[in-house]
C-alpha cells in the first residue's frame, strides 16, 4: 500500500512511512509528536490552560461583564460573588473579572514581544559564534558569559530605572537580560552540525556563510530553542507581574496581573480578594507555560525523555 | 604504576592552581562587565546628573563647573577609567536619599537581607535534601509526586504574591507571625536602647545582647519572609537532589553494597548521598544567589530593610547612585558566589578538572 492511495490527511497517510511528498513528511512528524505529546495529561492540561489564555485574549469584549476600567464610586470592593460582580470589584468599583480578562491581553502582549526578540537575538549570536569559533566564538560567549552571570531581575530593574516605567520599557529589560540562554542553547546545537557532511555539501555548492548559517544552520537550532523558549514564558510572566508590581511595568489604570496585587496590597486584610485573585491568574497561566515546556521537552528533544 | 600516579597528583595539583588563576580572570573579566553595563545604563538616563545636583537656578557657570568636578567633559573612555577606579575604591557617589555614601548605606542594610537569605536557605538546605533522597529511592511514589508538584508550583508562583497571602492568612487571620517590618515598633525602640549592634542581622545582636524578648519578636517577624524564600529554595534543591541522587543509585557501586548485604538506609543517606554532596553545595550556592535577588520583591512585600527595599526605595527617588551602587554590589556577590561554588565543584571531584 503506498502513499499516494490513502486519503490525504487521513490518519494512515499522516503515518505513512513512505511520504510522497516534502509536506505530507513534516505534517506526519507533527502528528507523531502531536500524538507523543496527547499521551502526557499534563502537558495537554498545560496545553488547555495556554489555548484558554489566548482565547480570554481574543474574546475579552465578549467575556467581560464590564468595561475594565470604568469607575462606580457606589461599587467599590465588593466582595466575590456579589449580584453583577461574580469576582468582586476593586477600590475605583471596576469589576475584577473583566480586569482580568483584559488583562490577558497585556500578559499575551508582554510574553509575545519577549519571545519575538529575545530569542532570536540568542540564535543569532550562539549560530554566529558557534559557526566561526575562533575569536568570534571567544568574544560573543564572554559576552554572554557576563549577561548570564548577572541576577536578571536586578539588571532588568537598573535597566528600568534608567529608560523610565512603562510597558514597552519593562519589555525591552526582561529581553536584555532573557536572550543569554537562547545563545548558549543554539551555540551548542551549531557546534554538532557545523562538521556535518550536508553543510560541506552546500559549502561545496559555493553558498556564502550568510546564506548557510540562516537556512541550514539555523533551523536545527530552533527546536531547542522553542523548548527553551516555553519553560521560560513562566519566568517572563512572573518577571513581568514582579515589576508591575513594583510600579516600573504597566503603568494604571491598564490592568496587568502584577499592577493589580501591587494596588490591591493596601487593603490586604480587609478586602482580601483584590490582590488574590489576579495572583491566582498568574500562577495558573505560568503553571500551563510550565506543563507545556516540560511536555515539549520530551517530544523535541529525545535526550531528556522522560525517565 | 605508582611513579605515574604522584606525577599525576603533581599534575592535578597545577591543574587546579591554573584553573583558580583562569576563574580569577573570568571573574575580573566579568566584574569589569558589569561595571561597563552599569556605566552604559548610567549614561542612557534621561535624567540629567548635573542638573540634578545644582538645582535648576544654577548660573551656567556653575553648571559647567559642577560638569566639570563629574568628569564630565571627559572622553567617554576616560570616564569610564574614572568610573572603574571609583568602583574599585569602593566609591559609588554619595545617595541623593540618605545623603550618605552609598558604600556606607548598603554596608548597613546588608545584613538583613544576609540574615534573611541565610535562614531561607537553611530552611531550603533542611527540607529541600531529605525531601530530594527520598522522592529519588522511589520514583513515582507519593514523596516524588510531592516533590515534583511543590517543584511546580515554585516555578509558577509569583514570590511577591506568595509573600501576601502569607501575610493575609498567617498574620491577619491566625496571628501566628509577627507582621511587615524586622520588629514591633515597641520592640524597635527597647532594640535602640539595649541592643548595641555588633554584626547587623538582628538574631545574632540581641542573642548576643541576651536580649531574649526582643530575639523572640524578631524572630516571630523573620519567619514567614524567610519560609516564603526558602520555599523557593526548598523547591530547587530537592528537585536537584532527586535528579543527582537517581544517578548515584543506578551506579554498580551501590549495587554492591546492597549485594554485600549492607543496610538500605546506609546505602542512600551514606554512600549515595555522600557522592551527592559535592553538587549539591553548587546548587546550594547558586540558590543562595538567587534568593539575594528574590530578596528585591520579598523585601518590599515585608517592609524588610534590606538591600531589595533600598534598591527599590531609591528607585523611585530618581536617585540613581544608590541603585548603580546597590546593583553593583548584588551582582558582585552574585558572580563571586556563581565563581565560588565553580571552583569547590573542581576542588572536590578531580573527574571536573579536565
Amino acid at each position: 500500500m503506498s502513499g499516494a492511495q490513502t486519503k490525504p490527511f487521513s490518519r494512515a497517510w499522516l503515518l505513512d512511512p513512505a511520504p510522497a511528498s516534502r509536506g505530507q513528511a513534516r505534517l506526519g512528524q507533527a502528528y507523531l509528536g502531536w500524538l507523543k505529546l496527547a499521551r502526557n495529561p499534563l502537558a495537554v492540561i498545560g496545553l488547555a490552560i495556554v489555548v484558554a489564555l489566548v482565547a480570554m485574549a481574543a474574546a475579552a469584549p465578549l467575556l467581560a461583564t464590564h468595561d475594565p476600567l470604568a469607575q462606580s464610586l457606589q461599587t467599590r470592593l465588593l466582595p466575590p460573588l456579589s449580584p453583577g460582580h461574580w469576582l468582586g470589584t476593586d477600590e475605583f468599583g471596576r469589576d475584577i473579572w473583566s480586569r482580568l480578562v483584559y488583562g490577558a491581553r497585556v500578559t499575551l502582549y508582554i510574553v509575545a514581544l519577549v519571545t519575538v526578540t529575545a530569542p532570536v537575538f540568542g540564535l543569532l549570536v550562539g549560530v554566529v559564534a558557534g559557526y566561526f569559533g575562533g575569536w568570534v566564538d571567544t568574544l560573543l560567549m564572554r559576552l554572554t558569559d557576563i549577561f548570564l552571570a548577572f541576577p536578571r531581575l536586578i539588571l532588568a530593574l537598573a535597566f528600568v530605572a534608567a529608560l523610565g516605567p512603562g510597558i514597552g520599557n519593562a519589555v525591552l529589560a526582561i529581553a536584555l537580560t532573557a536572550w543569554p540562554p537562547y545563545a548558549r542553547v543554539a551555540r551548542a546545537e551549531t557546534l554538532t552540525v557545523r562538521g556535518a557532511d550536508y553543510i560541506a555539501a552546500v559549502r561545496l555548492q559555493g553558498a556564502g556563510s550568510g546564506r548557510i548559517l540562516l537556512s541550514h544552520v539555523a533551523p536545527m537550532c530552533v527546536p531547542s530553542v522553542i523548548v527553551r523558549v516555553t519553560l521560560d514564558m513562566a519566568g517572563i510572566i512572573l518577571t513581568a507581574a514582579g515589576l508591575g508590581f513594583l510600579g516600573l511595568g504597566a503603568q494604571p489604570p491598564l490592568p496587568e496581573w502584577g499592577l493589580m496585587i501591587s494596588s490591591g496590597r493596601k487593603f490586604l486584610f480587609e478586602q482580601w480578594w483584590v490582590a488574590t485573585m489576579p495572583g491566582l491568574a498568574i500562577f495558573i497561566v505560568s503553571l500551563g507555560f510550565n506543563l507545556l515546556g516540560d511536555g515539549l521537552r520530551d517530544v523535541l528533544d529525545p535526550r531528556s525523555a522522560s525517565k | 604504576m605508582a611513579a605515574g600516579r604522584m606525577a599525576g597528583g603533581a599534575g592535578a595539583a597545577r591543574d587546579l592552581l591554573f584553573r583558580a588563576a583562569a576563574v580569577t580572570g573570568q571573574l575580573a573579566a566579568t566584574f569589569l562587565g558589569l561595571l561597563a553595563v552599569t556605566f552604559v545604563i548610567g549614561r542612557v538616563i534621561p535624567i540629567d546628573p548635573v542638573l540634578a545636583i545644582v538645582g535648576e537656578r544654577a548660573t551656567e557657570a556653575q553648571y559647567e563647573a559642577a560638569k566639570e568636578a563629574l568628569g564630565l567633559n571627559e572622553g567617554i573612555l576616560t570616564q569610564f577609567a574614572i568610573y572603574v577606579r571609583d568602583a574599585l575604591s569602593g566609591d559609588f557617589g554619595t545617595s541623593l536619599l540618605t545623603a550618605n555614601p552609598v558604600l556606607e548605606d548598603v554596608a548597613r542594610v546588608f545584613p538583613a537581607t544576609l540574615e534573611l537569605a541565610t535562614i531561607a536557605t537553611i530552611i531550603g538546605v533542611a527540607l529541600g535534601v531529605p525531601a530530594g533522597v527520598v522522592a529519588a529511592t522511589k520514583p513515582g511514589g507519593l514523596t516524588d509526586q510531592i516533590v515534583r508538584l511543590v517543584g511546580l508550583m515554585g516555578y509558577s508562583m509569583p514570590v511577591f504574591w506568595l509573600g501576601l497571602m502569607g501575610l493575609l492568612v498567617f498574620y491577619g487571620q491566625l496571628g501566628w507571625v509577627g507582621g511587615p517590618g524586622r520588629l514591633d515598633t515597641t520592640y524597635e525602640f527597647m532594640f535602640e536602647l539595649d541592643v548595641t549592634p555588633v554584626t547587623g542581622a538582628i538574631l545574632i545582636d540581641t542573642a548576643l545582647a541576651g536580649a531574649w524578648d526582643i530575639f523572640l519578636n524578631a524572630l516571630s517577624h523573620i519567619v514567614l519572609p524567610a519560609s516564603v524564600l526558602g520555599y523557593y529554595s526548598m523547591a530547587y534543591i530537592s528537585r536537584m537532589t532527586r535528579s543527582f541522587m537517581l544517578e548515584q543509585l543506578s551506579q554498580e557501586y551501590v549495587a554492591t553494597a546492597r549485594v554485600k548485604g549492607m543496610p538500605e538506609w546506609r546505602v542512600v543517606w551514606v554512600h549515595a548521598l555522600g557522592n551527592v554532596m559535592v553538587p549539591l553545595v553548587t546548587v546550594i550556592a547558586l540558590s543562595y544567589a538567587t534568593l539575594l535577588e528574590g530578596s528585591v520583591l520579598t523585601e518590599t512585600v515585608f517592609a524588610w530593610p534590606g538591600l531589595g527595599l533600598y534598591i527599590t526605595n531609591a528607585l523611585f527617588s530618581a536617585d540613581m547612585a544608590a541603585v548603580m551602587g546597590g546593583t553593583i554590589v548584588v551582582g558582585a556577590v552574585f558572580i563571586f558566589l556563581n565563581m565560588t561554588s565553580d571552583l569547590l565543584y573542581r576542588f572536590f571531584d578531580p573527574r571536573a578538572r579536565g
